[in-house]
């Protein structure tokens, strides 16, 4: 709804919109207009003569099995770290939403590690998990389990998972624990006193009534996953070993940086786009149902 | 609050412990690391408890950077890239955002909401999808290895805009009125009544976006190719390379402790206002 009382002004309003507006045509629909522009033409190895090839870029990228193979690692990565984050994150936002003493040095001491940056996290976890010199590293291999996460894929995998979904906890947990504190405790107490017990509680009412913090979280934890980890797996694993922890994003910066392939990369980049656009409308979407439905 | 107390109480304890722990672990683990030498690490034989060369280690990392393996700017110069950073892109974002929220609640102009939704939608434009084209124009603009580059991509921001225009529109039209009344220009009105106003909602974006920009990753990957322009978060990738066990450990996880301290200290010194951005800047 606009306001009633505004001010005056021919010129005034666009001078404060001025940085904001060319910050953003610069950076960004210029170069996601480049980005749309380059994904139609294949350019020749030496980056002097471009074909316009219309969807061929798209054909290409769709159709080639390592492609494929990335965006079904990137399925299972994301997942991964979306599940194993927000169920844990969950499980401690129950436990401090209890009125136990001492509740609010525990939410200190577990909204750090969103402070810590991705790689950062990666860099922490590999001094942990390494194999030779990590100190978890070396007593899964004393147990007699072959851990090399530079040989084994999935095992690479795993620690990438593991150092994604630590830093991503802190975040998902205020947030739970924010949707709780929100929660009418007569609700609860009515449904004690009709006898359910704890977990019948939990899954018949709390749960429920958490769902739109639990959907919110379900997709910026995806967007963290696909996007934010890029810091995360280039740290750990640089994609490897093999491809076995390259993901779409990951993908994106070795076709465009490394391999120096503009038509395919930006492909690339325009199909990740339409990905991200998906998951903010239906985000969107449904924020405005929860406004009109309270 | 409705079980009986006694019987679970510990229950909340146990797990909540465990989860710290778990948060824990792995920064003592780097802290016990950066006390030793790096010999004792590389033969895998880090103990659990500090070594004693925590100022050596940690004075060779802040002055020099580089050890015998491995090799980086001091981490004073990388700290200060970070700080620099994360500032400027905090600063940025907050002064552009608020002057074109206070634009588009406080005015009516042809074109308001055009302006408004070509914000709007760089929202769903991260950095990470538009990494090649977006490099490509910074490197038309000479500003690689800069701090322009470094930063000005990264300002304009939905997200803040959005923030304020939202607090903006609770601002009751009485107040406005009055100003009016009182001969307070649009300027006036701006920097006497409505940033005293924002003032929380400043700090709290401050702290979100300064966390943000201190942890940003591809960007400056892509923007600095002179090691004296890494950030810290770039440098201690650089650091580790291809994750040998015969490399300075030590002096990296001293630079990783280094690279923690200042935004996870920001969270815990300003966790109001943390909270309430965080919360806020989500909605």
């Amino acid at each position: 709804m606009p306001r009633r009382v505004i001010f005056d002004g021919k010129l005034l309003p666009y001078l404060l919109l001025a940085p904001q507006v060319a910050i953003t045509l610069v950076f960004f629909f210029w170069p996601a207009g480049q980005a749309v522009y380059y994904s139609f033409f294949l350019q020749d190895a030496f980056g002097l003569r471009q074909t316009f090839v219309w969807f061929e870029n798209y054909k290409i990228v769709l159709t080639d099995p390592l492609y494929l193979a990335s965006a079904w690692r990137t399925v299972i990565f994301s997942t991964a770290v979306t599940g194993l984050s927000m169920a844990s994150a969950l499980l401690l936002a129950v436990m401090a939403d209890r009125q136990i003493r001492g509740a609010a040095v525990y939410k200190t001491l577990l909204m750090w590690p969103y402070a810590v940056a991705p790689a950062v996290a990666a860099v922490l976890w590999l001094f942990v998990l390494h194999p030779t010199i990590g100190i978890l590293g070396r007593s899964l291999r004393d147990l007699g389990f072959a851990w090399d996460y530079k040989l084994n894929g999935a095992q690479a995998m795993s620690l990438v998972i593991v150092a994604a979904s630590w830093k991503q906890v802190s975040y998902n947990f205020l947030f739970f624990l924010a949707g709780l504190q929100a929660i009418q405790k007569p609700v609860i107490e009515a449904a004690a006193i009709d006898g359910a017990g704890p977990m019948r509680r939990f899954w018949s009412i709390i749960f429920p009534l958490l769902s739109p913090t639990t959907f919110f979280l379900l997709v910026v934890n995806l967007v963290y996953a696909f996007f934010d980890t890029f810091g995360t797996i280039h740290a750990l694993t640089a994609g490897g070993p093999g491809k076995s922890t390259e993901t779409l994003i990951y993908k994106v910066y070795v076709d465009g940086v490394v391999n120096l392939d503009l038509g395919g990369s930006s492909a690339q980049s325009v199909i990740l786009l339409v990905v991200v656009m998906t998951l903010t409308a239906v985000q969107f979407r449904y924020i405005e149902r929860r406004v009109h439905y309270g | 609050m409705i079980e009986s107390r006694s019987r679970t109480a510990w229950l909340p304890h146990l797990v909540l412990a465990l989860g710290v722990a778990v948060f824990v672990f792995p920064i003592y683990m780097a802290l016990i690391g950066s006390t030793h030498d790096a010999g004792i690490i590389g033969r895998g034989n880090l103990p659990l408890t500090p070594g004693g060369l925590a100022t050596e280690n940690y004075a060779q990392a802040w002055s020099q950077g580089s050890g015998i393996r491995v090799k980086a700017p001091p981490v004073s110069r990388m700290l200060l890239n970070s700080l620099v950073m994360a500032v400027i892109v905090a600063v940025g974002k907050i002064a552009v955002s608020v002057l074109s929220a206070y634009a588009v609640v406080f005015f009516h102009f042809p074109g308001r909401m055009f302006f408004f939704w070509m914000i709007f939608v760089t929202l769903m434009l991260p950095v990470e999808v538009r990494i090649i084209p977006t490099f490509k124009v910074v490197s038309d603009l000479g500003l690689i290895n800069t701090y322009g580059g470094l930063t000005v991509p990264l300002i304009a921001s939905a997200t803040a805009t959005l923030l304020f225009r939202q607090f903006f529109m609770t601002i009751p039209d009485n107040l406005v009125e009055a100003a009016k009344i009182d001969g307070a220009g649009p300027l006036r009105f701006f920097k006497d009544i409505l940033l005293p106003l924002s003032r929380t909602n400043l700090a709290a974006l401050f702290v979100i976006l300064f966390i943000y920009g201190w942890n940003q990753y591809l960007w400056p990957l892509l923007i600095t190719t002179s090691r004296s322009m890494d950030t810290i978060v770039i440098g201690i990738t650089k650091m580790i390379g291809t994750g040998d066990a015969q490399t300075d450990w030590n002096l990296i996880m001293a630079t990783a402790v280094l690279a923690m301290l200042p935004p996870v200290a920001v969270v815990v010194l300003m966790q109001r206002w943390f909270v309430k951005g965080l919360v806020e800047s989500e909605k």
